[in-house]
C-alpha cells in the first residue's frame, strides 16, 4: 500500500484515494472478515464431525463424511420413524448438529420391513438401495464388557441371543468349557458380522442395571481391518478343493504308527511312556484343575 | 419529484435527511409511524406488519401442530419439508450447498428446491426473510428494543460483507465436502430448534439478538447473512416491488428510513437518485412493507415491477 501511494499515476490529491482503491480497500476488509468467518465455521465443522461412539446413524445412512455432505437436517426421518427411535442432535450433543441418530440403549431400532426413515430421506442421505433391512449396516455389536456379562460369568442370560432380530445368524452362542467351575458349560453370545445389523435390540435389552455389556459401536470402531496378505489356508483350500502347497511328507512318530496322521490323542499308557511318569492322583475335594482365571 | 421541500428540513440536522446516516440518527430519537397512526389510524398503519407476523407465525404454526397436536400438515423444518404427504419443499441455498458438497441429491430434493426456487425468482427473494424466516422476529425485537432505549451508534460491518460469506459458504462446502455452514447457521438451527429441540442454540440466537441490540444495528439480517444473500439474489428480477408512487407527497419525515431493515433501498425510488422510476428495484429490500405502513402521506405502496406509474 505505501509502495503504491508513491506511483500514484493520475494528477488526483494525494489525500483523496481513488474510488477503485478504496473499493479494493473496503473489499479487502470485507472478504478478509467473511472468510475468517467461513474459516472458523469450516473448522469447527471438521473438527465436530466425528461421531461419538454411542451415536447411530439410521439404517441405509451413507459413510459419515458423504453423510455430511448429503444430510440436510430436516428430520422427515425422525418423523417417519413409528418407534421415535430417531431424534436429531441438537447443539451441544457432540453428533453434527441437526443430524439424525439415535442412542441404543435408549430406543434401538426395531427395523421396520418398509424403512419408512430411508423412504422418508429427500435428499439420500439414507440410501434408498437398501431395500433389504436386514442388510443395514447401521453398526456392529460388540460384546465389550467379559468381566460383567452374566453369560461369561457361566450364567445362562441368553438375552442378547434371544431378542436379536437375526437370531441364531447375528448372535450364535458358542460352546464352551467352563475352567473356573471345570465341569460346567458357558455359552458365550458370540456376534457375526456378516448379518448384524446393528439396530442395537441386544445392546437395549442386556439385563445390566446401567450400561450393557453388549454395544453397538459405528463399524469403523468395532472392526479391526482384514490382514489381507494373509491368506486363510483352510478357506483357501476349501475354495481350490484341495490343499494349495500340495500334499504334505508324512513322517511317522514313534510309538502312534497305526493312528490317523496328526492324530496325537493317546489314551492312558497309550503312546510313548516317560519312565518316571504317574498320573496325578485325585483328592477327595473332586475335580479341581486348578486354573484361575 | 424533484421537489426537495427544503423548507421542512429541521435546521439542526447536520447529515443530509435522506442519507442513510442522517435516517439512523432520525431513527433513535423519533417513534417512527406516529403521523401515520394518527393519518390512518393503527390498524391500518400496521397492516403489512400485522400480515408479515400472521404470515411468520402462521407458517411456524404448520410445522408445530404436528409435532404439538398430532396435525401432521407439514412435516420437517424449513430445510426440507413434505405437505400434506405431496408437496416438497428444499431449501436451494442448501441444495446449491450440497452440489458444492459432491452430492447429488434425489429427485424430491432437486424437485422441492425447484419450486421454492420459481417462487422466489417469481415473486421476490427476500420475501423469504420478510415473511417467512423465524430469524426475522429476533432480529426485529432487537431493532425496536434498540429504537425504544435509545441506543446509538454502534458498528455494522459493509452490507457487502453477506455476499462475501455467502461466497465463502459455498467454498468451504466445497473444501470440506460437507454442509459446514449448516454447524453455525443460526436460521435453520433456530427454525429446526423451535421443532426438534433447542439444546444449545438458545446461544446463537441470543448472539444475533444482542449483536444487533448492541453491536450492530441491523446487523445479522441487514448485513450479515448469506442465506439472506442468496435469496436477494434470486430476487433480482422478480416481479413484487415497493413503489413510491406518491413521491410527490412526502414530507421528509424520514419515517419509512428509520423503520426500514435496508434503508439504503428507499433513496433512489423517493427521490430519483440515479433512476425516473419510483419503483425500488434493489434486491436487497426485503418488500415487508414497512415503509407503507410508516408513511403518513401514503408515498409508498406494494405493486409490481411493470407498474412505473407515479400518481
Amino acid at each position: 500500500m505505501t509502495m503504491n501511494d508513491k506511483v500514484q499515476p493520475t494528477g488526483r490529491a494525494a489525500s483523496a484515494p481513488s474510488p477503485r482503491r478504496r473499493f479494493l480497500k473496503d473489499a479487502a476488509g470485507v472478504a478478509g472478515g467473511a472468510g475468517l468467518l467461513a474459516l472458523g465455521a469450516g473448522m469447527y465443522a471438521k473438527q465436530a464431525s466425528a461421531l461419538p461412539a454411542a451415536a447411530i446413524r439410521p439404517p441405509g445412512a451413507l459413510p459419515e463424511d458423504d453423510f455430511l455432505a448429503a444430510c440436510v437436517r430436516c428430520g422427515l426421518c425422525v418423523r417417519d420413524c413409528p418407534y421415535k427411535t430417531l431424534k436429531l442432535a441438537e447443539l451441544g450433543d457432540s453428533v453434527a448438529t441437526g443430524t439424525p441418530y439415535f442412542a441404543a440403549r435408549a430406543i434401538p431400532c426395531e427395523m421396520c420391513e418398509d424403512i419408512p426413515c430411508v423412504v422418508a430421506c429427500p435428499t439420500g442421505a439414507l440410501d434408498r438401495s437398501l431395500t433389504d433391512i436386514g442388510q443395514a449396516k447401521m453398526g456392529l455389536a460388540v460384546l465389550i464388557d467379559q468381566e460383567n456379562c452374566l453369560n461369561f460369568l457361566g450364567l445362562r442370560c441368553d438375552v442378547c441371543y434371544r431378542v436379536c432380530p437375526v437370531i441364531d445368524k447375528a448372535i450364535t452362542l458358542e460352546r464352551i468349557h467352563n475352567p473356573r467351575s471345570d465341569r460346567h458349560a458357558m455359552l458365550l453370545p458370540t456376534v457375526h458380522s456378516e448379518y448384524c445389523t446393528g439396530c442395537g435390540k441386544c445392546e437395549k435389552a442386556c439385563v445390566l442395571p446401567g450400561e450393557s455389556a453388549i454395544k453397538v459401536l459405528p463399524i469403523k470402531l468395532a472392526q479391526g481391518s482384514k490382514a489381507e496378505h494373509y491368506l486363510r489356508g483352510w478357506e483357501e483350500k476349501e475354495a481350490a478343493g484341495r490343499s494349495l502347497i500340495g500334499d504334505q511328507v508324512e513322517l511317522p512318530v514313534r510309538g502312534l504308527e497305526d493312528k490317523a496322521y496328526g492324530d496325537t490323542r493317546v489314551k492312558p499308557g497309550e503312546g510313548p511312556q516317560a519312565p518316571e511318569y504317574k498320573p496325578a492322583q485325585l483328592g477327595s475335594g473332586g475335580l479341581d484343575s486348578g486354573w484361575k482365571p | 419529484m424533484s421537489a426537495h421541500p427544503s423548507a421542512s428540513a429541521a435546521p439542526e440536522r447536520r447529515v443530509p435527511p435522506t442519507s442513510v446516516r442522517g435516517a439512523a440518527q432520525r431513527g433513535v430519537v423519533a417513534r417512527p409511524g406516529r403521523e401515520a397512526v394518527e393519518a390512518k389510524g393503527w390498524l391500518r398503519a400496521h397492516k403489512w406488519l400485522l400480515l408479515r407476523r400472521a404470515s411468520q407465525l402462521g407458517i411456524l404454526a404448520l410445522f408445530l401442530v404436528g409435532p404439538w397436536l398430532g396435525w401432521w400438515i407439514v412435516k420437517g423444518n424449513l430445510s426440507s419439508s413434505l405437505t400434506l404427504g405431496v408437496l416438497p419443499l428444499t431449501d436451494p441455498f442448501l441444495v446449491a450447498q450440497q452440489i458444492v458438497a459432491g452430492h447429488w441429491p434425489y429427485r424430491e430434493a432437486l424437485l422441492g428446491a425447484g419450486i421454492v426456487l420459481a417462487f422466489y425468482l417469481l415473486f421476490g427473494g427476500r420475501l423469504f426473510c420478510a415473511w417467512v424466516c423465524p430469524v426475522n422476529l429476533v432480529t426485529d425485537a432487537a431493532t425496536w428494543l434498540r429504537r425504544r432505549l435509545g441506543l446509538k451508534g454502534g458498528k455494522a460491518p459493509a452490507g457487502a460483507t453477506r455476499y462475501w460469506l455467502l461466497g465463502f459458504v459455498l467454498v468451504s462446502a466445497a473444501a470440506t465436502g460437507a454442509l459446514a455452514w449448516e454447524w453455525v447457521n443460526p436460521v435453520s438451527m433456530f427454525h429446526r430448534g423451535l421443532i426438534f429441540g433447542f439444546g444449545l442454540a438458545w446461544g446463537i440466537v441470543g448472539g444475533i439478538f444482542f449483536y444487533d441490540l448492541l453491536i450492530a444495528p441491523r446487523g445479522w439480517c441487514g448485513h450479515l447473512c448469506p442465506q439472506g444473500a442468496f435469496y436477494a439474489l434470486l430476487g433480482r428480477a422478480a416481479v413484487v416491488k415497493v413503489s413510491a408512487d406518491k413521491r410527490s407527497a412526502c414530507n421528509d419525515c424520514m419515517d419509512c428510513f428509520a423503520v426500514c431493515p435496508e434503508p439504503q433501498v428507499i433513496r433512489p425510488a423517493l427521490k430519483g437518485v440515479g433512476q425516473d422510476h419510483p419503483l425500488i428495484l434493489d434486491a436487497d429490500c426485503t418488500t415487508c412493507g414497512r415503509c407503507v405502513d410508516v408513511c403518513g402521506k401514503d408515498v409508498f405502496r406494494i405493486t409490481t415491477r411493470f407498474n412505473r406509474s407515479e400518481s
